[in-house]
């Protein structure tokens, strides 16, 4: 990050989280946070820890483990003139309020013909990596791209932590975000002045000539510590961070696409029926002639996440595998 | 199930015109279900449908405990719920016949309807799912230090699911304005609550989340205002949610669909000698605050009111369908 204009601070992923919720509970009134844990415990990853004592409990509210039906109330409290921040500890337990998201949230302003929009935003931790075995690992962001109605938003950087939850909440529909859980320890510099970001574009997060390399969530990093070690050897990746998984932005990777020929998906959800099968599938769809290889996809191995260190490793995207694909489609030439 | 150990609800003074306004509005509905019925067998309507016969006084009588700036959460079985807020039986017809001058366009049918102007949030067509809404409307209220009640509608059946429980909890902790208004037909689609539920009796569930709860005799549309009432004044007056279970009964199949192989007859013959609006009736003459003539002049509004729905019905538009996507998403966002 360029900071010679600006003055820049250490910050960490969850301390922009807490700032972007902190800003926005300060600017806005209608603005509250519900969930398991959020007031006094401080939140499951100590997000919102400190948020009870400046707000109080009307608007840091610790909910029941009841998923149903505090994310209703917060497709309930929009629909009543609120902003409500809906946290769901982590995306595996969000199954449990699935049928309000799919059957609520994302059909309320379609079946109604127009009349009753849901200014909600859902706030959920995502992915695996921490040993944490089959039943809290998942990487469902992608099962929820697949909802028309709702965004789907995934932070990556710390710029985007801070800035995408005001952008959220100024939607008048529901807004998903899923930050992922390896990422809030995660130390970098930010702008003092940071603030609201788009929610609608693709980023280019690193320029390359010979591949497009397209990612989300924590993926990215593994995908740009694995295109510093290519530009050692003189191979130029392009690095996407899609950002946003509905809608998403295509015209970014296809453009990108256009220029490098060679296009890779890396995704930690799982390979069948995916996103990264959309992103295939949309390539071959707008850049078909563009392609030198055929696309390829690193995704998780499609096994229920093992706890153990070494299984958990190879179920999961990692650099060398990203490493050994590039330098294959690179040298191949169809 | 016979219906027993119920509140017997104060009778509220009855004048005349209170009297046949309640009337009015059952009668419309009731003829508005029947000529659903006729209407879906010309394929003039599609899709599933739930009518409300003989559980009329229920939406009749509680509507008249809600003010306008309360919300109305409903279920798939709503047209008599939404007849009674106020939606005018020509919107609803064209929903139904899947007009864009319908409530919602023709996007809804008859298990969607929603109104902005009446406050009225469907049509859920999920058991149980718009408790939670319910929840969360209330939520709004009490944060934004609104004095409004929102009345959720669901059956026996969603008090089977886990949101029911979790919905009766969370309004009981936070104190919610919520009216949660049970009607119990006895049947959840084709199975019936004793062979559902280990406890039926439906007000002690709603009692053990320490919500205040009560029952009424469904077929009785004075005890269901009575009831509705006080219930409302309740919660209206910052007490926390209600549970009312009106014990009541469809005296048409669940849906076009269902062959009514799980009830007998005669069950539903014992049934309709209690219909709302029969009893009622009766009840009027008996008390000389109603005459045939009277009744007929009614009965003949009604009729009117419902052919010029369906004569605006008919004439209704289709959406075009380059408006297919059309509100996927909000069509104005902040740049």
């Amino acid at each position: 990050m360029n900071g010679n204009s600006k003055t820049v601070r250490r910050i960490t992923y969850r301390e922009a989280v807490h700032e972007a919720l902190r800003d926005a509970l300060l600017r806005d009134q209608r603005v509250f946070l519900m969930g398991e844990d959020v007031g006094r415990y401080g939140g499951c990853f100590a997000v919102s820890k400190g948020l009870l004592e400046e707000f109080g409990p009307e608007r840091i509210r610790d909910t029941p483990l009841s998923e149903s039906t505090f994310t209703g109330a917060g497709i309930g409290a929009a629909l009543g003139g609120m902003r409500p921040i809906v946290e769901i500890m982590t995306v595996n337990f969000s199954l449990l309020a699935s049928d309000q998201i799919l059957n609520n949230a994302a059909t309320y302003l379609h079946m109604s013909g127009g009349l009753f929009n849901v200014p909600l935003v859902i706030r959920m931790a995502t992915g695996g990596g921490r040993q944490l075995a089959a039943q809290h690992s998942h990487s469902l962001e992608g099962w929820y791209a697949h909802i028309p109605g709702i965004r789907v938003l995934t932070p990556a950087t710390l710029e985007d932590a801070r800035g995408m939850l005001w952008t959220a909440l100024e939607d008048p529909d529901p807004v998903l975000i899923f930050e992922h859980s390896t990422l809030y320890n995660m130390e970098g510099d930010l702008p003092v002045d940071a603030g609201p970001v788009d929610i609608d574009r693709a980023r280019v997060r690193r320029p390359g000539r010979d591949i497009t390399i397209i990612t989300y969530g924590a993926s990215l990093f593994k995908v740009l510590d694995a295109a510093e070690t290519l530009s050692g050897e003189g191979i130029e990746a392009e690095v996407i961070d899609l950002r946003t998984l509905r809608p998403l932005d295509d015209r970014t990777f296809l453009d990108s696409v256009a220029r490098t020929h060679r296009a890779l998906v890396v995704d930690e959800g799982w390979r069948s029926g995916s996103l990264s099968a959309e992103i295939s599938a949309r390539i071959m769809e707008g850049a078909f002639y563009e392609l030198d290889v055929p696309v390829e996809r690193i995704c998780s191995a499609e096994v229920p996440m093992p706890y153990a260190k070494h299984l958990e490793e190879a179920a999961l995207p990692q650099v060398d595998k990203i490493l050994a694909s590039v330098r294959r489609m690179v040298t191949s030439h169809g | 199930m016979m219906v027993k150990s119920m509140r017997k609800a104060s009778s509220p003074k009855l004048n005349r015109e209170h009297a046949h306004h309640l009337l009015h509005q059952m009668l419309r509905i009731r003829r508005f279900e029947d000529k659903a019925a006729e209407l879906y067998s010309a394929m003039k309507i599609r899709g599933f449908l739930h009518l409300y016969n003989g559980e009329e006084a229920v939406a009749v009588g509680v509507m008249e405990a809600l003010t306008p700036e309360d919300a109305v959460v409903a279920t798939y079985r709503e047209h008599g719920q939404a007849l009674a807020r106020g939606l005018s039986a020509a919107s609803i017809l064209a929903e139904m016949y899947g007009k864009q001058e319908g409530c919602c366009r023709g996007r809804g049918g008859s298990m969607h309807l929603f109104d902005d102007k009446t406050r009225f949030y469907g049509g859920n067509a999920i058991v149980g799912g718009g408790l939670p809404l319910a929840v969360g409307l209330a939520l709004a209220d009490k944060m934004q230090n609104r004095p409004r009640v929102t009345c959720c509608f669901f059956g026996d059946g969603a008090v089977a699911e886990g949101e029911f429980h979790e919905s009766m909890n969370l309004a009981a902790l936070w104190q919610l304005p919520v009216l949660f208004l049970c009607e119990n037909n006895l049947y959840a689609m084709g199975t019936a609550l004793t062979l559902s539920e280990a406890v039926t009796d439906l007000a002690r569930k709603a009692a053990s989340y320490n919500v205040q709860a009560a029952a009424v005799d469904g077929m009785d549309v004075l005890a269901v205002e009575s009831a509705a009432r006080k219930a409302a004044a309740l919660v209206r007056s910052g007490q926390g949610p209600y549970f009312l279970e009106c014990r009541t009964y469809r005296f048409r199949a669940h849906s076009m669909f269902d062959p009514e192989l799980y009830r007998s007859k005669e069950e539903v013959e014992e049934w309709k000698k209690r219909c709302p609006i029969a009893t009622f009736i009766q009840r009027l003459k008996d008390q000389a605050l109603l005459d045939d003539t009277e009744l007929n002049g009614m009965e003949r509004e009604v009729a009117d009111e419902i052919n010029q729905a369906i004569a605006f019905a008919e004439v209704c538009t289709c959406e075009p369908v380059e408006d297919l996507t059309r509100f996927v998403y909000s069509e104005r966002r902040p740049a």
